[in-house]
């Protein structure tokens, strides 16, 4: 496996070809292909199976341009794990755009743990995409344990973008000191036998903190999706919100748990959930336009997946 | 020539009588309107043209160009040329306009959506790449809704109390659409309690109770509405005999 491979099927060849862009591409165990900008350290190590990641941005740097981690196998068969241990530095920031590559898995499991701190006044988001072979030949379970010191900002999306989910776990809790903000946003479309579990945890520690965790998931044939939304607020000021929308088609099953917590008399979190077929009103304004239920039932759960 | 003709409607729903035995053509090419109080049965009327969900099991018949519409579905009437466009319009949780304006037809350009856009006094610019969801207003979502049956190309429009709910410009530019839908052919149904609006159309009918009580120029319908429908003083249900008597 080369790293034109990977990046041809990651489309990222404008990003890996960018002197100014950071990146990181590594085909189950090995750097493919890796370059740093000033002020993020990068160091890999190999493990069985996998690598750990260590990675470090100096305090107050200001990252412009996304870094691309690349992660994935090309094999049909394998297992991959990502450890990875990131510093945001006080007063930096730093997007990062992580694309999972397992075109052609029919046997693939990929395990990621994160421990990531984001320092005061730090802003780091992390957007995940995934391309997964058409048959879902793939167990993912990522896993992150974030913690955000004052008046930090954390985003993270989850999105799977080609192929079919497989089997997904997700696990991901967020700690929050004061004044920092947290969004968790998981987005995925399940069909056949795939089974999706997200877990996503804020908790909301600090005055003034704020969180949304956010999940669209849609459903059909003999998928199931269990998401499970857990956000606690602790003290004064504290804010939060979850919304979770499954739409389910078929023999699909979906089910929600919000947990919401709230412990200090002036923290406030909300929830909303809505489970259930595509919404009538909006099925029937697009086939009153001519769509068949099939082509309008798609154009509204792309739109929420969008 | 009537494009629709509606014979002895009949829709009851959960037990209660609804549609009442309507009978009644729209003539083509023309902007109709039905007046009538709430609780008409205007809008169940529209749905059952329409062939929603929950309002096909009707009786009596309803024709289409010479086609018995009995048997088809939403979809099958909207490709008929057949379109509605709701009291309320959905919303659409990460839908874009873009996308939303193109539905109706198979071959739609950016540049038919931005037209169809500026039709109803919306800037491309701005709104192409938004959602149609609860950022827009209520007068917005009206607006883009007819931008979409703009686009569709349809020869029959209802649009469902179009002046509900939205602003004076909002409902300057519901107007231009309509004298724009006549101008490319379509035939126009408007569902309304409103006066104004009625005065948009060239032709009416007064429904109440499930019924159609009278047909005929807008201002004698207009005239009737107004002295004996706000409020209305048929506490039990009108004949018709009583709705005509003073004509």
């Amino acid at each position: 496996m080369s790293s034109a491979d990977l990046v041809d099927v990651a489309r990222i060849h404008e990003a890996v070809g960018d002197p100014d862009t950071a990146h990181l591409v590594i085909g189950l165990n090995e750097v493919l292909s890796s370059r740093t900008v000033p002020g993020l350290d990068v160091d890999v190590g190999k493990v069985a199976d996998g690598v750990e990641l260590r990675l470090a941005l100096a305090d107050g740097t200001a990252v412009a341009r996304p870094v691309h981690l690349c992660f994935g196998l090309l094999q049909a068969e394998g297992v991959q794990k990502i450890n990875i241990d990131f510093d945001v530095g006080d007063d930096a920031t730093i997007p990062v755009v992580a694309h999972c590559i397992f075109p052609n898995a029919t046997d693939v499991r990929h395990l990621m743990d994160a421990t990531i701190r984001v320092g005061a006044g730090a802003d780091y988001s992390y957007r995940e995409r995934h391309i997964h072979s058409p048959e879902g030949g793939v167990l993912v379970v990522p896993k992150a344990r974030i913690r955000l010191a004052e008046g930090a900002r954390f985003r993270t999306d989850f999105e799977l973008i080609e192929g079919r989910v497989g089997s997904l776990d997700i696990d991901y809790e967020t700690t929050c000191a004061a004044r920092s903000v947290m969004e968790m946003t998981a987005k995925v479309s399940g069909k056949g036998d795939d089974a999706i579990k997200i877990s996503e945890t804020g908790h909301l520690n600090g005055e003034g903190a704020r969180g949304a965790l956010t999940t669209r998931v849609a459903v059909r044939d003999r998928a199931a999706a269990e998401v499970y939304n857990k956000l606690t607020a602790s003290a004064a000021g504290a804010r939060g919100h979850v919304d979770c929308k499954e739409i389910i088609s078929g023999a699909a099953t979906c089910s929600a748990v919000p947990v919401v917590e709230v412990n200090h008399p002036k923290a406030h979190v909300t929830h909303e959930a809505a489970l259930g077929s595509v919404d009538a009103k909006q099925l029937e304004t697009l086939m009153a336009r001519g769509l068949s239920e099939d082509e309008a039932s798609d154009l509204i759960v792309a739109g929420l997946l969008s | 020539m009537a494009i629709l003709d509606v014979n002895d409607l009949t829709l009851s729903v959960d037990g209660t009588s609804i549609l009442d035995g309507l009978t009644f053509e729209l003539w083509d090419g023309y902007v109709h309107a039905i007046v009538g109080p709430n609780g008409a049965g205007k809008s169940t009327l529209a749905f059952t043209i329409m062939g929603l969900a929950g309002y096909r099991d009707y009786g009596g018949g309803l024709t289409f160009d010479g086609e018995d519409l009995g048997g088809l579905g939403v979809d099958e009437r909207a490709r008929r040329g057949i379109t509605l466009g709701w009291q309320e319009p959905a919303r659409f949780e990460g839908l874009r306009v873009r996308t939303f304006v193109a539905a109706g037809r198979g071959e739609v350009s950016d540049d038919d959506v931005a037209d169809a856009l500026r039709q109803v006094g919306l800037s491309p610019s701005r709104y192409m790449d938004r959602a149609i969801d609860k950022t827009l207003s209520g007068g917005e979502r009206k607006k883009l809704e007819l931008a979409s049956i703009l686009a569709m190309r349809p020869r029959l429009v209802m649009l469902d109390e179009p002046d509900s709910g939205i602003d004076v410009e909002s409902l300057r530019r519901i107007r231009e659409a309509i004298v724009l839908f006549k101008q490319a052919g379509a035939t126009v149904l408007l569902i309304t309690h409103s006066l104004e609006v009625l005065g948009w159309a060239e032709h009416a009918f007064l429904m109440c109770c499930g019924r159609v009580l009278d047909k005929g120029p807008v201002e004698k319908i207009g005239r009737y509405f107004r002295d004996r429908c706000i409020p209305c003083d048929h506490k039990n249900r009108p004949r018709l005999s009583e709705a005509t008597a003073d004509e």
